[in-house]
Parts: structure tokens; C-alpha cells; sequence
């Protein structure tokens, strides 16, 4: 299809409760520059059923504009209705670039509006830029497990598309509103969709587990050796406010749940503070967790790859160690 | 149930390593393999077979002559049938044009072998890592999806999937056909007897071309008609610099962090 504008979109997907999800609202920090470089509108776009926060919240991080589509049958996500919405709206404004965030649903939803619109989509990108020579986007993404990074444009297809990883980009400070809010009434037949939620099933653990909001996250591998082994960790979570991370070993090993997995197949995470306890940094489990502002290792081996990707480690027993420090935490923070 | 399952040969990409003078990846003596996820996905076939013995599982590949090993493979673990789809015309598709090309050799393919209920896929492939063709197969074939699937099981003609989200799972109900793509579950896939590994590699495994494909747009196909080009590759920076402790004590050492993360600001 062709571009009608020159703006840059991007979808904010929110929860059930009607606020933004994180990732939505990080995304508008590159996308004003992107936007800007572009030489059009950067443009929010809410999908969902009462969702009043999320477009409050599009318009105090920098939204020229905000489109909206607020209904019951999309109250909870479902790939065919949010398809339709999302590529009805691309085909009435017919915005140059667009972005999701590369969440569950949002890798569900994207690839599905690019093919119907027949054009590219980049995946899971973690850094944005315009590219010189042709004025396009250049998304750039790790392949390969995290072993290659690709630039990738989408030189003549419209709108060139993007999933971005959460956690990559910060959110912006909150000015104040100055979002043109557009409304849009796009209903979907019931029998249009074509998949239905029958069962919500609880998590092994009775806590939430909040790994992409923590700002603290204190992680077990293979190295604590049970599940008794997560006791020092958890220890150590407590008394900083932590929540509590997991290799694959460990959650494989039955250990801890994998609503827990930090990874290429858990979640990725980028808080101030990683401490990787036992864990030794395979390339899969950096892809979750290397955009961490600081990271800090605790391995016995001197030569384990995370120390290669910590910011500070200590070579030992991490069963000698965590006491201790949780110990000199608990005296400093009294 | 008739099911087909796509599956991708790629290298090992725990196995790669970094050229430490051309910062490039060295891929030679990588082994290639069975996509993991596929693997997932062709046990999640097998235990609808378990259930229902009367059960057909084909299963496909695009790509070189040398992808017949992992056809075989799925093969010997549990399929019954597969096909290469393999001509010069499909090299270098992005995934719009993969996914393009695989949905028109699956309606080829149901013109002989008739419809599927449900096509399998994994979540992603290790070397590529988009997650894209699967959902793009089903947007080709107008099927519903379910995606980040972990079990899979029918009941009267609706399958029911468990899926995992970011906060646990859900069982998700979806009307045949349908397309569903699987991440990792907490069991393994099961291995190959070897009567089923000698049957799997004397199988004959049909090739589709791109001239076995009368409906194909070759507008849509190809390097050429990708929407999407790699621009450039490069090996991520390490970062370095870190600093390691490893004093006399425990007690030195974790006296030395947490005064150096005191002083960082970070504690
Ligand atoms: C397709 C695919 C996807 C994957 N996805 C993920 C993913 O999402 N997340 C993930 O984490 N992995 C993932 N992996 C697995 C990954 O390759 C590694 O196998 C895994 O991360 C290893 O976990 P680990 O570091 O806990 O265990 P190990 O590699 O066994 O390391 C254990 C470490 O603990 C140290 N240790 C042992 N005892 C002690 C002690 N007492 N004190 C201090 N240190 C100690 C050891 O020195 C060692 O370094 C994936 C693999 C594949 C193929
Ligand atoms: C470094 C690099 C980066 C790339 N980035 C992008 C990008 O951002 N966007 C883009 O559109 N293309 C991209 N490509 C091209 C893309 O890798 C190819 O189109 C590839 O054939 C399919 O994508 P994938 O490996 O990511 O598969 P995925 O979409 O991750 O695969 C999902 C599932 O689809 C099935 N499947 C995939 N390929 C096959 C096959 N050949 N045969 C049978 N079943 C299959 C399998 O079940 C697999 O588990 C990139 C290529 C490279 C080398």
C-alpha cells in the first residue's frame, strides 16, 4: 500500500484494565525523534475497552495525536480483532512507520497486520535509527541467539513496520497533554473471531511475578543447585525490594516456575540492578538481560561468560556469599 | 485429525563462535540442526496421533537439498510424510515471502493430500529469531492462530491450546483449520525408536520446485520481492571492563562490591 502522511505510529498495547503497557509508552520516546526526523506526526494508537489511562497516558509522553478505538470486544486480546482494528486504521491514515512492542501479543499481532498489508516487518529490534542514504528506518535486531546483530530496512513497502523489545528504550517525562484525540468506531462480528480464552490458569507460585516493571532483580542458575538453593536468593531479593529471576537450568530442573525465566525464551528484562547468582551467562540468557544498567555476577568459575557482560562479580561460593551481602544490606539500610 | 508440521534446518547457534580478528561468525563445522522449537512442535503433533491412532502427520521444509536430514529426522521421531520445498527462485525470501511460498506448497500439496486441520510451527527459529513465518502462514491461508503454544489437544473438532502469557497460561479454544506455533514446554520431545530411524532414512522425500507450483506469483518470491533487506550484519560489542572480585574471604570480597556499588550509586 501507499503512504498517505508522514507519520510515525505506535501501538499501545494496554492491559486488561485499560491502563498502557509499559513497552507502548517507551516507545514513544524514540518514535518523537523518529517522528521528527521523519518530518511528520508522532501518533499513539490505543486499542482496547475502557481504556481511558492509556490514552492519558500516550498524551503526556509526547503524542501529537492519539487514536482511538474503545469497545467491549476488544477487552481482551484476540488476534482477530485486533487485525482487523489495527489494519482498518493503517488503511484509512496510511501512516509511513509504524512500531509495536515486541511482547506476546504484540508478536502475535504484528506479523499478522504486516502480511495482510503486505509489507515488512523487523522483529524484536533493539535499536532505532533513520538510515542516511535512503531516509528509511533502519531497525536494528539481534539474530542468531543474540550472536548477530542485522540492520534491516524496508526500502519500498508502506508502512515499514517494527517490533522493539521492552526495556530498550526509558520513558520519557510526563509534559503536559497536547494530544488531538481522534475516536474511531471499528466493530468486529462475534463469529469474526475465531479464538476464545476457555481457562485462565494461575501460576505455580501464588506471587505475581513482575520481572519487565522490577528495578531490582536478583537471579538463580543451575549454580544453587535445588530448590532449597533459592533461599539465600530470595533472602537476598527481600531485602532489597528484588524480584526474583531464574535461568533456564533452574526453571527446566523444576526448581522455579517459568513465569520466572529471564532469556531468549523468558522475558526480557532491563532493570537498574541484574545480580546473577549461579548463573553463567550463556548467550541466550544475556539476550534477556544484558540491557540491565548494572549488572553484577556471583559465579565460582573465574572463567564463566557473565563475568565477561558484569559490570562488577565476585569470584566464590555464591552460598558464602549472599548471606554476607544480604547481611551488610540489612546493617547499611537500618 | 490430518496435520502438518513446518520445520526448519538451522545451525546449532549455541555452537557459534566469533572470529575474534574479522569479528564475524564462524560457521563452518556448526552443526546444523533441527529447529528446537520444531522439534516442540512435531511432539505436540504426535500426542494428538497418541490420542487419535487414525491421525496423519506431515511435516515440510524449505531449503537446501541438505534440509532432508531434519525431514528425516521428524520422520523417525514421528511423521509420517514429508516434502522439501526447494528451488533457486526462494533464495532469499524475508518471512513474508517464506511464509508465501510455504502456504502455496501447502495448498499444493492438499490438492493430493487433502485439507489440513491444523499446521504446526514453532515459535521461532534459532537463526532467524522472528517468530513471523508462522502467523504469517495463517494470514496467507485466512486461518485463525494461537501462538507461544506449550499443549495442544482435540476435542469434537475443537482444538484446545494451552498457551503461555506473560503472567502464566490460558487454555485458548480454536476452530479447525488453524494454525499454532510452540515455544517450550516443560517435557522433551521423545526420541526415535530405531526401527523408525532405518524406515526414516530409506524414505524417498518429494521435492516441490518452484515449477510444481502452478499458482505461485513469482511477483512474491525471492530475494527481489522481499519487502524487507539486511542492510548490514555486525557482531555486537561485549561489554568490558567489568571489574572481578575475588578476595582472601567472602567477607572481603562482599565488603569490596558492596563499597564499590555504594560509590556507583547503585545501592
Ligand atoms: C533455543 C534455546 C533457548 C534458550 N533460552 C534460554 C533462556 O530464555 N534463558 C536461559 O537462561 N537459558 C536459555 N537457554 C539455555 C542456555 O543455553 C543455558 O543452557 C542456560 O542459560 C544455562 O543456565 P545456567 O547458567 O543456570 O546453568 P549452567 O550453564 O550450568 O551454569 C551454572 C553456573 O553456576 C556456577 N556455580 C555452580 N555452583 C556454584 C556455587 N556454589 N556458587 C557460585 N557459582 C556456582 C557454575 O560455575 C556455572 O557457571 C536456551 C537454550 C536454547 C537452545
Ligand atoms: C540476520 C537476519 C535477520 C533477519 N531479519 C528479518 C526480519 O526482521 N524480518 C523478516 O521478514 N525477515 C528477516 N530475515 C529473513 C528470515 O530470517 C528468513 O525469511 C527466514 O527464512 C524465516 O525467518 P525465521 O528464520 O526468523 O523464521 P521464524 O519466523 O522465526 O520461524 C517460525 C517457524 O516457522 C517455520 N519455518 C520458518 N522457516 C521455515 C522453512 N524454511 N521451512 C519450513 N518451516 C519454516 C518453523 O516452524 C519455524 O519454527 C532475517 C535474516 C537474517 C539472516
Amino acid at each position: 500500500m501507499v503512504n498517505k502522511t508522514k507519520d510515525f505510529w505506535v501501538f499501545v498495547e494496554t492491559n486488561e484494565d485499560g491502563t498502557a503497557k509499559n513497552v507502548g509508552i517507551e516507545l514513544l520516546s524514540p518514535g518523537r525523534e523518529l517522528a521528527d526526523a521523519q518530518g511528520g506526526k508522532l501518533v499513539a494508537v490505543v486499542i482496547g475497552s475502557g481504556v481511558d489511562a492509556a490514552v492519558e497516558a500516550a498524551g503526556t509522553h509526547g503524542a501529537d495525536q492519539v487514536i482511538v478505538v474503545d469497545s467491549e470486544e476488544y477487552k481482551q486480546y484476540t488476534t482477530d480483532a485486533y487485525t482487523i482494528a489495527l489494519t482498518a486504521l493503517v488503511e484509512k491514515y496510511g501512516p509511513l512507520s509504524m512500531m509495536l512492542g515486541a511482547t506476546n501479543n504484540g508478536r502475535d499481532l504484528g506479523p499478522r497486520v504486516a502480511c495482510r498489508l503486505e509489507t515488512g516487518l523487523t522483529a524484536d529490534c533493539t535499536a532505532l535509527a533513520i538510515d542516511e542514504a535512503t531516509g528509511k528506518v533502519a531497525w536494528t535486531r539481534p539474530a542468531f541467539g543474540g550472536n548477530l546483530m542485522a540492520t534491516i530496512l524496508c526500502p519500498e513497502h508502506y508502512p515499514q513496520i517494527g517490533t522493539v523489545r521492552p526495556g530498550v528504550f526509558k520513558k520519557g517525562e510526563e509534559t503536559e497533554n497536547k494530544a488531538e484525540i481522534i475516536r474511531e468506531e471499528i466493530h468486529v462480528e462475534a463469529e469474526k473471531i475465531r479464538t476464545q480464552i476457555l481457562e485462565i490458569l494461575k501460576d505455580m507460585d501464588e506471587e505475581k511475578v513482575d520481572l519487565e516493571n522490577a528495578d531490582i532483580i536478583v537471579s538463580g542458575g543451575r549454580g544453587v543447585g535445588g530448590p532449597e538453593g533459592f533461599a539465600p536468593v530470595r533472602e537476598l531479593a527481600k531485602v532489597l525490594g528484588a524480584t526474583v529471576g531464574a535461568s533456564r537450568a533452574a526453571v527446566d530442573s523444576g526448581w522455579i516456575s517459568h513465569a520466572h525465566q529471564v532469556g531468549q525464551t523468558g522475558k526480557t528484562v532491563a532493570p537498574k540492578l541484574y545480580i546473577a547468582c549461579g548463573i553463567s551467562g550463556a548467550i541466550q540468557h544475556q539476550a534477556g538481560m544484558s540491557g540491565s544498567d548494572c549488572i553484577v555476577a556471583i559465579n565460582k568459575d573465574p572463567e564463566a561468560p557473565i563475568f565477561d557482560i558484569a559490570d562488577y562479580g565476585i569470584v566464590g561460593n555464591l552460598f558464602e556469599v549472599l548471606p554476607i551481602l544480604t547481611e551488610e544490606i540489612q546493617k547499611a539500610r537500618a | 485429525m490430518n496435520m502438518l508440521v513446518c520445520v526448519k534446518q538451522v545451525p546449532d547457534t549455541t555452537e557459534i563462535k566469533i572470529d575474534p580478528v574479522k569479528n564475524t561468525l564462524i560457521r563452518e563445522g556448526v552443526p546444523s540442526i533441527l529447529n528446537p522449537f520444531d522439534g516442540y512442535a512435531l511432539e505436540a503433533a504426535a500426542r494428538i496421533k497418541d490420542k487419535n491412532p487414525d491421525s496423519t502427520i506431515t511435516v515440510i521444509s524449505m531449503g537446501p537439498e541438505q534440509a532432508k536430514a531434519v525431514l528425516k529426522e521428524a520422520l523417525a521421531i514421528a511423521a509420517d510424510k514429508a516434502y522439501l520445498v526447494s528451488s533457486r527462485e526462494f533464495g532469499g525470501s524475508d518471512t513474508l515471502c517464506t511464509s508465501y511460498i510455504l502456504s502455496e506448497a501447502i495448498k499444493e500439496i492438499e490438492k493430493k493430500d487433502g485439507k489440513f486441520d491444523i499446521i504446526f510451527c514453532g515459535k521461532q527459529a534459532i537463526d532467524g529469531d522472528t517468530a513471523q513465518v508462522g502467523p504469517e502462514i495463517a494470514e496467507h491461508l485466512d486461518y485463525p492462530q494461537v501462538t507461544y503454544g506449550l499443549e495442544a489437544s482435540v476435542e469434537d473438532r475443537l482444538v484446545k491450546v494451552k498457551k503461555e502469557t506473560e503472567d502464566g497460561a490460558v487454555i485458548v479454544g480454536i476452530q479447525t483449520p488453524c494454525v499454532l506455533t510452540f515455544t517450550k514446554p516443560s517435557f522433551d520431545p521423545r526420541y526415535p525408536t530405531i526401527k523408525r530411524k532405518m524406515a526414516a532414512n530409506r524414505a524417498n522425500i518429494p521435492v516441490l520446485a518452484f515449477t510444481d507450483l502452478p499458482d505461485i506469483n513469482p511477483e512474491k518470491i525471492g530475494l527481489k520481492h522481499s519487502p524487507t533487506h539486511v542492510k548490514k550484519t555486525f557482531v555486537p560489542q561485549k561489554k568490558t571492563g567489568g571489574i572481578k572480585i575475588q578476595e582472601e574471604t567472602a567477607e572481603d570480597s562482599v565488603k569490596k562490591l558492596f563499597a564499590m556499588l555504594s560509590d556507583a550509586h547503585v545501592l
